[in-house]
């Protein structure tokens, strides 16, 4: 598979980056302990965005690892995990906003800090978010690759720390034309007490429909998902 | 948090608004703060799926995810505050008879409906129709704000393993939850017209709103 860009998104960064149908992005933890949080869109319909309600009771999953797929609120799939060497990725933490990382960091600007100043997910999602001309509205529900969230059975949220080692990486598949936004930022509920984001890497590929072929047949859902994203190019 | 079951001191014949909302119809309301919304399930486990905007600045609405961490709880019960995308207290449950209420399971949508159960449902009707056209006729919102739902009387546990699933309800009739509103707040609600799911027994049935001073 061809690589066709290799980019490190530090800790703290946001990116964004159209995944074109066929084609894989690869993200990396490349210290453990990352977390991203993402947003996806479709890229030539940006009303069309990642729902991870439906993501979720369409696959009777919370958690994402590889099979799973990401699906846009038309019942189409923005993506396939078809890769997850970490085997758990959070749906249910969201991003920081300003005063929960003031709150839990302390203050942190710019003034004292230059480029290490404390950065939030929210901001960050929504700064790179405005350059495709979304905005608060788009902000939904968001995932947290590399983080897990344990639910007891009365209800009560446990992070779990160490669920993403040095190495790891999940991959996603595009079957369509996916814009992917995205910041390197610790998961809200990270009870770690310093503001300490960690690099990962990116790695886009030109791909094939046949890795994400376990996935499409995954449940009848997916089947089903895939027919709707393929109807989208007719 | 565990839930409590929680009663209300609220009489109903001093409501200031009392309607029956069918099953499978839309409703959007103005709640001003320190009013409080009653919604009764009035058959049991039916699923009354609502959304919450700031009256001030629509674009400001409820947000799951900022409401879950913040209670460090999965479920919606009483004492749950209803956090908004910009990080302000929207309402707060003040009763609840039922004791869980659902954030993940979301909506249904016609697009939905074709992955979940196959493709020619495309046209049974739907909750995002629902939000939609009630969205459309009001003008002040419109698909862009709608983002994920309280599914108010569903259980939708997760489990250890990390699966979502669709247990019986644990609502019944006459059931009800109430909610104080800490800010004037749209409420968009979908009375859930979803034929194909068990959770309510298929048979989707009407609501009772009620708001007091």
């Amino acid at each position: 598979m061809t690589l066709l860009l290799e980019e490190t998104v530090p800790g703290g960064g946001h990116t964004s980056l159209i995944v074109k149908r066929g084609q894989s992005l690869r993200i990396t933890d490349l210290r453990g302990g990352a977390n991203v949080s993402a947003m996806m869109v479709n890229a030539s319909e940006k009303s069309e965005r990642l729902n991870l309600p439906d993501s979720l009771k369409c696959q009777h999953t919370a958690k994402l690892t590889a099979g799973h797929c990401l699906y846009s609120d038309m019942g189409r799939v923005l993506a396939a995990i078809v890769a997850d060497t970490c085997g758990w990725h959070d749906s249910i933490g969201g991003v920081s906003n300003a005063e929960e990382v003031f709150d839990r960091y302390g203050a942190g600007r710019y003034q004292e800090l230059r480029n290490a100043f404390h950065r939030n997910g929210t901001d960050n999602l929504l700064v790179e978010m405005s350059k495709w001309g979304l905005g608060v509205p788009d902000l939904l529900m968001t995932l947290n690759f590399f983080s897990r969230v344990d639910v007891t059975a009365d209800g009560a949220l446990a992070f779990s720390p160490g669920n993403s080692k040095a190495g790891d990486y999940i991959e996603l598949y595009a079957p369509m034309n996916t814009l992917v936004v995205l910041t390197a930022i610790q998961h809200p509920l990270d009870p770690h007490p310093e503001y300490s984001p960690k690099p990962v890497k990116l790695e886009l590929r030109e791909s094939h429909p046949e890795v994400a072929e376990f996935c499409r047949t995954a449940c009848e859902e997916n089947v089903r998902g895939f027919i709707n994203t393929e109807r989208f190019f007719l | 948090m565990t839930s409590t079951l929680t009663v209300s001191d609220k009489h109903p014949e001093r409501a200031i608004y009392r309607e029956t909302l069918a099953a499978g119809e839309p409703w959007l309301h103005e709640v001003k703060a320190g009013q409080t919304l009653r919604i009764v399930d009035l058959e049991g486990n039916q699923a009354v799926d609502t959304l919450f905007y700031s009256l001030l600045n629509p674009r400001e609405r409820f947000d799951p995810q900022r409401t879950l961490r913040r209670q460090q709880s999965l479920y919606l019960t009483s004492g749950s505050v209803l956090y908004s995308n910009l990080g302000n207290p929207m309402l707060t449950i003040v009763a609840d008879t039922c004791g869980r209420h659902d954030t993940l399971g979301g909506a249904c949508a016609q697009e939905s409906n074709t992955v979940r159960y196959a493709l020619d449902k495309r046209y049974m009707h739907s909750c995002r129709d629902n939000f939609l056209r009630a969205c459309a006729h009001d003008g002040r919102l419109a698909k862009r704000d709608i983002g994920a739902n309280v599914n108010f009387f569903m259980n939708v546990p997760v489990t250890a393993e990390g699966g979502l699933t669709f247990e019986d309800g644990i609502s019944a009739p006459g059931k009800y939850v109430e909610l104080r509103a800490e800010m004037d707040v749209i409420v968009l609600i979908s009375n859930c017209p979803q034929l194909n799911n068990p959770c309510n027994a298929y048979n989707p049935t009407p609501a009772e709103l009620m708001i007091w001073n």
